[in-house]
């Protein structure tokens, strides 16, 4: 079956439908990330002298590692953008694949973070800190994750097939939205201490 | 976004980096310079947290384009984030109130510091290795953690009790 054709534009707003689709994924996104931000500002503000001792366990130098690869990744996404406005595809499957595995650094450094703190008894349930800490950095990691297979996706099925050139901005998008989420988990969960 | 000049993403790269050095930096100078009260608040809140903000819209004008996107983006996430403060102001001026009338406090937060105190094993460090080498079993504490149990200083339960 040929490559089927389909809308990409919406003449109300002029922003193409795909990327509008990712403008509203990213508002629920800041809903669902901000309500678990703001539960932990509350709950920092009313038991801070408790958190502050549990957040003294959390890895910083993991921590600003996992800040350098998203940041990274994100001058990389950017470039894969630029790349795909050239219809380039080697260019954009390069930087693409360069994003995908910068999200795979930050997942590695994750799963050893998550490894050491549950060997040194700080798991899900042992306090509504780590609580809130595997939750958010949980939810934070599944998204990584789930942009890094969009983005094979897109390398894979499009780009190398030279079509839908138009979903790499819209990945990025959402990877840079990922990213934000980091700029904001970081200090909370390894700076504030 | 074809037909636009893009920004030199090199340049705002190299700021976010900066950036983020200082706000790791920040608390740290504090911790360093045992600053404490007002001065340690102001420098950690405006190193870590003012320094979040303006990364934020630093990878939000520049990498995401929002400067020279259409409005109604901006208007979305404006929205989104406006809904997200009602919530927040909204559940804040209950949560952040401790007392009222039939109200049981059933958490110390003394006794609480000192349960997170007793988990570390005063092995506080900033840079990685937190944890003593004294270890405990993620089992025990499952019980140990439970913050919001009852069995937290009930003298002050019945103290609350006796007020009202």
């Amino acid at each position: 079956m040929a490559h089927q054709i389909i809308a990409t534009s919406r003449s109300r707003t002029g922003i193409p439908t795909g990327r509008l689709a990712v403008w509203w994924v990213i508002g629920s996104e800041i809903l669902i990330f901000g309500g678990l931000i703001g539960s932990y500002l509350l709950n920092r503000f009313n038991h801070g002298p408790s958190w502050s001792v549990e957040a003294a366990n959390t890895n910083t130098f993991i921590g600003a590692c996992n800040t350098f690869w998203l940041l990274t990744s994100s001058l990389f996404v950017v470039f894969a953008h630029a790349a795909s406005e050239k219809r380039d595809a080697k260019k954009t499957r390069m930087w693409i694949w360069l994003t995908i595995m910068l999200g795979g650094f930050f997942m590695g450094f994750k799963t050893y973070e998550y490894t050491t703190e549950i060997q040194h008894g700080f798991t899900l349930f042992t306090s509504n800190f780590w609580s809130f800490y595997y939750v958010a950095t949980g939810l934070h990691g599944f998204h990584v994750v789930c942009g890094m297979v969009i983005m094979g996706i897109i390398a894979e099925n499009d780009i190398k097939h030279g079509r839908n050139w138009h979903r790499v901005e819209n990945i990025g998008l959402y990877w840079h939205f990922v990213d934000i989420i980091w700029i904001f988990l970081f200090p909370l969960m390894y700076i504030a201490k | 976004m074809a037909g636009h000049k893009h920004p030199s993403y090199l340049k705002i790269y190299f700021i976010l980096l900066a950036l983020f050095v200082v706000s790791v930096a920040g608390p740290e100078i504090a911790e360093k310079l045992g600053l404490e009260g007002l001065s340690r608040t102001v420098l950690v809140l405006s190193t870590a947290f003012g320094i979040a903000i303006w990364k934020a819209y630093l990878v939000c004008a520049y990498f995401m384009h929002l400067k020279v996107e259409k409005i109604y983006a901006p208007y979305i996430l404006l929205a989104c984030l406006s809904l997200l403060l009602v919530f927040f102001f909204g559940t804040a001026t209950d949560a952040m109130f401790s007392n009222g009338h039939n109200w049981v406090k059933s958490y110390s937060e003394e006794a609480a510091k000192e349960e997170a105190q007793s988990r570390s094993h005063g092995g506080h460090d900033d840079h990685g290795d937190g944890h003593s080498d004294g270890d405990h079993d993620g089992e025990d504490h499952h019980d140990e953690g439970d913050h919001d149990g009852d069995d937290h200083n009930k003298e002050e339960d019945k103290d609350s009790h006796e007020a009202h």
